[in-house]
C-alpha cells in the first residue's frame, strides 16, 4: 500500500528545459545520426587489461585491523578446545580435559576482548543483542557465542574453582559448548565471505573448511602443548586431520577462485600462507612422530600448529584486504560476468589481465 | 508494485509514501559541485581532507564518511556527441593524460587503505607540482563528469549484514543509519559492493548518505538535487524518474550518442535495482563505478550450506577423534 510522496514546494526541476538539454549531432547527407568523431561508435582501442578511475579502488577496504584476524584464531582455538574437553570428559582423560576447558576459557575470554576492542565505539557493544538478523553473519555470531559462552565459561572456571558443586555443572556446561563449538568454528567463514571483499566472498565454499579446519588443528595443537603425551592421543589425531583439511582447502582456495586467486597467491597474503602451511605440515606430521614419544616432540609440534593456524588467519585476511586495493579484482571479474551472460567472448578485451 | 521493487513494503511499512530516489543524469553535469557543497552544508559533514589529488578537477576523490557526494571528473580524447571540443590549435591540452593518470593511481597505493581512505580522510598524493606530467596538445576531447551517490540498493548489503540494527530501511525505500545505535563494528563498510559507505576515524561509527531523510519528511527534496543547477541531478518518484531516464537515453541515442546507457535502473540487476540510477556516457569502471556490483546476501544459503557442512565435518573429525584408535 502506498501513497504519493507529498511535496510541500515544486521539485526543483519542475518546468525545467534543461532536463532535455540539447546534444549537438552531426547529420551527413543522408540524414545519418554520427557521433562526433564521424565514426560509429565502437571500442576505438582494444582495452588494456581493464578501466577504472584513476586506479582507484571501487570498494573500501575493511576498516578491521589486526584484531579481527587475530579473533578468527582464538574463536577457533576455542571451540578446538572445547569439543576436545568434551571428548576428554567423556572418555576419561582428566588433564587433557582440563586443558581444553581452560584453553576454551582463556580463548574466549581472549574472543571477546578483541571484538569489542575493535568497534568504532566499544561501549556500544550490547547494541549487538539490539536484534537477531539472519541476512547478518555478525548478528549469527553474536548469538552463537551467546550461546557458546556461557557453557564453555562455566566448565573452564569449574576446572579453576575446588569443590564439588563447580563439577557438577562443568560436564553439562562443556558438553553444551562442545556441541555450538562446530558453529563457532565455521561461521568465521560466512562472516568473511558474506561481503563484497572480492577474496573472501568467491572462495565462500572453501574458507569455512579452511576455518574449521584450521580451529581443529589448533585445538588438536593446545591439547599437545598443554595435556601428558599419554592422555593427548586424540589431541594429536584432531590436529592431524584438521591440519590436513586446512592444507587441502587452503590449496583449493588457489586454484579455483581464477584472476581473484591471486589475492591469495601474491605479496603478503601468500608468504603467510605458504608459512602457515609449512607449519600446519611440520606440525601435522610431529603429532605423528615425535608428539608421540616425548613431552619436547609434543610441545614442538602443538606450537607449529597454533602458529600455522594464525598465521592462515591473517593470511586470508590479508588476501581479502588486498583484493578491495586494487580494483582489478572487482572490475575485471564483473566484466566477465557481464561477457557470460551477454554470450559475448570475453577473450580479447581481458587478454591481457590474465 | 513487486516486493522486489517495493523495499519499504518489504521491510514491514504500511501506508508508505511511494518509493523515492535520485536520477543522476551524467550528460548535462558541469561538475560544479554545488551537490557536494550543499551536502555538507544541509547534513553537516566534517571536511574529508584538503587534498589536490591530480584526478582533474576532482579533489574529493570517492564517497566516503565525509563525501555524501563525489563529483567524478574523467577527460577523455574524443568527442561527446557532435561537440566542437575546442581545444584544437591550443598551446597545452587536457591535464588528463595517460602519464597523470599513472602517477595518481601509483600515489594511491601507497597510501593506507589504497585510496580507499578518500572521502573520509586527507591523502597527500604530492599534488600539486609546476609541471604536470605528460600534458600534451590535442584535438578530440571530451569532460565525463558525474555526481556519485548512495545507491540506496533495493537488495541493500549494508542493511542486510548490520548487526545492531542501525542500518534500516525508511517509509521511502532509503537507507539510513541512526547514529544514536551504531557501533562502528564496520561490517557495513565491506558488504557495499559500491564503496560507498565508511567509518569516520574520530568518531568511530558509519556514515553514509541519508537521501536527506530529515527533508522528505517534511516534504523538501534532498539538498543535492535542490542545488544542482542543471538538473543534473533529479529527484522523484522511482517509477517516474525511471520513465524519464528511459526517454532521455532514447533522445541522446536519437543525437548520435550512442554511448548513453543507464547504470543501476535495472530491478533485475544484483542488487535488484537502485534507488538511485545514473546515465552514464561510457562504462561504469571509467567513473569508479563496479560494472556488476551483486548483494553479498544473493549467495547467503550456499554460505551457509558450505559452513553447516564443515561444522558437521568438524565435529565428526572431533568424535573420530576419541574412538579412532583407543587411547595409544
Amino acid at each position: 500500500m502506498t501513497r504519493r510522496f507529498e511535496t510541500r514546494e515544486a521539485r526543483s526541476d519542475t518546468g525545467a528545459a534543461d532536463r532535455r538539454a540539447v546534444v549537438f549531432a552531426r547529420r551527413d547527407g543522408n540524414g545519418e545520426v554520427r557521433s562526433g568523431n564521424g565514426e560509429r561508435e565502437q571500442a576505438v582501442v582494444p582495452r588494456a587489461e581493464f578501466q577504472s578511475y584513476y586506479g582507484r579502488p571501487v570498494l573500501k577496504p575493511p576498516v578491521w585491523e589486526w584484531k579481527i584476524p587475530a579473533y578468527l584464531f582464538t574463536g577457533g582455538l576455542s571451540a578446538g578446545a572445547a569439543v576436545l574437553a568434551a571428548g576428554a570428559d567423556l572418555t576419561g582423560l582428566p588433564a587433557l580435559r582440563r586443558a581444553g576447558r581452560v584453553g576454551a576459557l582463556g580463548a574466549l575470554a581472549a574472543s571477546m576482548y578483541l571484538l569489542v576492542a575493535d568497534l568504532g565505539r566499544p561501549e556500544r557493544f550490547l547494541h549487538m543483542l539490539r536484534v537477531a538478523k539472519p541476512t547478518s553473519p555478525m548478528s549469527m555470531g553474536t548469538w552463537l557465542l551467546v550461546a557458546y559462552g556461557p557453557g564453555a565459561g562455566l566448565a573452564g572456571v569449574a576446572e579453576l574453582l575446588p569443590g564439588r558443586l563447580p563439577r557438577r555443572v562443568a560436564r553439562p556446561a562443556g558438553l553444551s559448548a562442545a556441541v555450538i563449538a562446530p558453529g563457532v568454528a565455521s561461521y568465521t567463514a560466512v562472516l568473511l565471505s558474506h561481503t563484497a571483499v572480492p577474496a573472501w566472498r568467491e572462495a565462500h565454499r572453501q574458507l569455512p573448511f579452511v576455518f574449521t579446519g584450521s580451529a581443529a588443528a589448533s585445538g588438536g595443537g593446545f591439547g599437545m602443548v598443554f595435556a601428558p603425551v599419554a592422555q593427548a592421543a586424540a589431541a594429536r589425531r584432531l590436529g592431524v586431520l584438521g591440519a590436513a583439511a586446512e592444507v587441502v582447502a587452503s590449496r583449493l582456495v588457489e586454484r579455483r577462485l581464477g584472476l581473484v586467486g591471486e589475492a591469495y597467491t601474491t605479496g603478503r597474503a601468500h608468504r603467510l600462507r605458504t608459512w602457515a602451511e609449512r607449519l600446519t605440515i611440520a606440525g601435522a606430521v610431529g603429532a605423528l612422530t615425535v608428539a608421540r614419544r616425548g613431552r619436547v616432540g609434543a610441545v614442538a609440534s602443538g606450537v607449529a600448529l597454533l602458529a600455522g593456524s594464525v598465521l592462515q588467519r591473517f593470511g586470508v585476511f590479508e588476501a581479502g584486504v588486498e583484493s578491495t586495493r586494487d580494483p582489478k579484482y572487482t572490475v575485471v571479474p564483473q566484466r566477465e560476468r557481464l561477457s557470460r551472460a551477454s554470450g559475448k567472448s570475453s577473450d580479447t578485451v581481458f587478454k591481457l589481465a590474465f | 508494485m513487486t516486493g522486489a521493487d517495493d523495499p519499504a513494503t518489504a521491510a514491514g511499512h504500511v501506508d508508505h509514501p511511494e518509493r523515492v530516489g535520485f536520477f543522476t543524469d551524467t550528460s548535462v553535469c558541469i561538475g560544479c559541485k554545488a551537490c557536494e557543497v550543499a551536502c555538507k552544508e544541509w547534513n553537516d559533514v566534517p571536511d574529508d581532507g584538503f587534498n589536490l589529488l591530480g584526478m582533474s578537477f576532482d579533489n574529493t576523490g570517492m564517497l566516503g564518511a565525509n563525501s555524501w557526494r563525489h563529483v567524478a571528473f574523467v577527460e577523455q580524447p574524443r568527442r561527446l556527441g557532435g561537440q566542437d571540443p575546442g581545444v584544437a590549435g591550443l598551446p597545452t591540452g587536457s591535464s588528463g593524460t595517460a602519464e597523470v593518470a599513472q602517477t595518481v593511481s601509483s600515489g594511491l597505493r601507497e597510501q593506507p587503505r589504497a585510496g580507499g581512505e578518500l572521502g573520509t580522510s586527507p591523502v597527500d598524493l604530492g599534488f600539486p607540482s609546476f609541471e604536470l606530467p605528460g600534458a600534451e596538445g590535442r584535438d578530440e576531447f571530451r569532460w565525463l563528469m558525474a555526481s556519485d551517490v548512495c545507491k540506496h540498493c533495493t537488495h541493500a548489503g549494508c542493511l542486510d549484514v548490520c548487526p545492531t540494527g542501525a542500518l534500516f530501511r525508511t517509509e521511502f525505500g532509503s537507507v539510513v543509519v541512526q547514529s544514536d545505535i551504531c557501533n562502528g563494528c564496520g561490517y557495513c563498510v565491506s558488504a557495499c559492493p559500491y564503496g560507498v559507505i565508511d567509518r569516520r576515524e574520530d568518531d568511530g561509527r558509519a556514515w553514509k548518505c541519508t537521501l536527506c531523510y530529515d527533508r522528505l519528511g517534511d516534504g523538501l527534496e534532498p539538498a543535492c538535487a535542490k542545488a544542482c543547477p542543471t538538473d543534473s541531478i533529479q529527484f522523484g518518484p522511482l517509477d517516474e524518474l525511471r520513465e524519464r531516464a528511459r526517454e532521455r537515453v532514447a533522445q541522446l541515442h536519437s543525437a548520435g550518442v550512442d554511448e548513453a546507457r543507464l547504470y543501476g535502473a535495472d530491478p533485475d540487476d544484483g542488487v535488484g535495482g537502485d534507488g538511485a540510477f545514473f546515465l552514464l556516457l561510457d562504462e561504469p569502471e571509467v567513473y569508479g563505478l563496479p560494472p556488476d556490483p551483486v548483494v553479498p546476501t544473493r549467495d547467503a544459503g550456499s554460505m551457509w550450506r558450505h559452513a553447516a557442512v564443515a561444522a558437521g565435518a568438524f565435529l565428526v573429525a572431533a568424535a573420530s577423534a576419541f574412538v579412532g584408535r583407543g587411547r595409544g
